[in-house]
């Protein structure tokens, strides 16, 4: 039973992206479609959980001193094999993610997971605990990639969802859902989301404003 | 080379289009005398780095690189993300012992964001643009100074918008983090209007 905590935890409320601000890095530019989040999110939770399994079992044959070279070596090897196979069977998606999918190898996600779990669990926890937390991000990609696909160019995995003007259907895309920002601004109101419903993840205000009335809450 | 300057100061700056070194672009961005060691930081490794990678790269991993020894055939581009991750800790760590012994005042300044530096994924994310784009020696250089500026630029704005925000009166799931997601928002279509600078 407890075992299975390891990967609902992180699903929805300890989401690693939306609680912890891991591995936003690359999270935000690959969602401009929901095949790349897809795929993003099963090379990393495939790092993820790869990587897991090996720290964990050499977790006690590795110095501390050049443990953090140790993991950092490990996870690129991990990434350059997700990435010869991304450009040996997917040729046309490993160009659209461009740098990103070499990237895996400095997303905090990955290593904080190996710092903070693999180092001190055995192997089948760490692995569960990679499923977990490989799940949670892939929750938000796919949330944020088909929000934007969908509003951007009003399909899904480039299947007609939303006829848009410009095919003679009556939906009008929303260019900047295709452009940066809006990443940002959904990524921000998910945030809100998940603190609106689990008010003890909100964070204290650093300086209270000194009103007449009593304060709201 | 200023076209080339400009727009990776801008149009294509680091942070705010390509998202890169988020992490720490939030986490060390409550104050701005930290932000802007940290930006200082930056610019110096990354302009140290992606020429350095760019020399190995295309000395050492390019197919036909090993042509002078006999060995025509070889092709270690695949080895790349490993050796820029050892070059960039290489380099930091360097870079750390040097300004200690010759710049200490600079060295305290920085103080514990040059450790930092080598997870961020913007210096990282720099180097393999480089590889992506082809770029030669000098424009590695010029790529790898302006990208640099324009993170540090980046952070600075922000963290500066962030020791006002604080007083504030949010609601109480905006405090923090999501206030932070959307004034990088906004902040990235700000920079987005500076597309058309570089001609």
């Amino acid at each position: 039973m407890s075992l299975i905590r390891h990967v609902t935890d992180p699903l929805i409320r300890g989401n690693p992206v939306t609680l912890q601000i891991l591995g936003i890095c690359s999270a935000l530019a690959v969602t401009t479609s929901l095949s790349t989040a897809v795929t993003m999110s099963v090379a990393l939770t495939g790092v993820l959980i790869a990587s897991g399994a090996i720290i964990s079992a050499i977790r006690r044959h590795v110095p501390t001193s050049i443990r953090l070279i140790v993991q950092i070596t490990i996870i690129a090897s991990l990434v350059i094999v997700i990435d010869e196979i991304l450009q040996a069977y997917a040729f046309e998606m490993s160009k659209r993610l461009s740098i990103f999918v070499g990237l895996i190898v400095t997303n905090c996600l990955v290593l904080g997971r190996a710092e903070a779990f693999a180092m001190r669990n055995p192997v089948l926890p760490s692995m569960l605990d990679g499923l977990g937390n490989g799940l949670g991000y892939s929750l938000i990609l796919v949330i944020v990639g088909s929000l934007r696909e969908l509003l951007g160019a009003g399909s899904l995995m480039g299947r007609t969802i939303l006829p848009t003007v410009a095919d003679g259907g009556w939906f009008q895309p929303l260019g900047l859902m295709q452009l940066a920002p809006s990443a940002f601004f959904i990524l921000g109101l998910l945030v809100w989301l998940a603190r609106a419903i689990w008010p003890e993840q909100a964070e204290e205000p650093e300086f209270r404003i000194r009103t007449g009335r009593p304060d709201r809450d | 080379m200023i076209e080339l300057f400009l727009k990776s100061v801008f149009e294509e700056n680091l942070a705010l289009s390509f998202f890169l070194g988020m992490c720490t672009f939030l986490a060390v961005s409550k104050r701005v005398e930290t932000a802007a060691g940290l930006g200082l930081a930056v610019i110096v490794v990354q302009t140290i780095t992606v020429p350095v990678n760019n020399l190995i790269f295309n000395g050492l991993l390019v197919e036909g690189a090993w042509s002078w020894i006999g060995l025509p055939d070889v092709d270690l581009t695949f080895l790349k993300l490993v050796s820029f991750i050892g070059v960039i800790a290489a380099m930091v760590q360097i870079l750390e012992m040097v300004l200690d012994r010759y710049a200490p005042a600079l060295y305290r300044a920085l103080g514990i964001f040059l450790p930092l530096i080598t997870v961020n994924c913007a210096i990282l994310g720099g180097s393999l643009f480089m590889v992506e784009r082809q770029y030669e020696m000098g424009e590695a250089l010029t790529y790898g100074f302006g990208s640099g500026v324009g993170w540090a630029l980046a952070i600075v704005t922000f963290a500066a918008i962030r020791e006002r925000l604080k007083y504030s009166d949010m609601p109480k799931g905006v405090q923090g983090l999501a206030s932070a997601f959307i004034v990088t928002g906004l902040l990235s279509l700000g920079f987005s209007a500076f597309a058309g600078v570089a001609p």
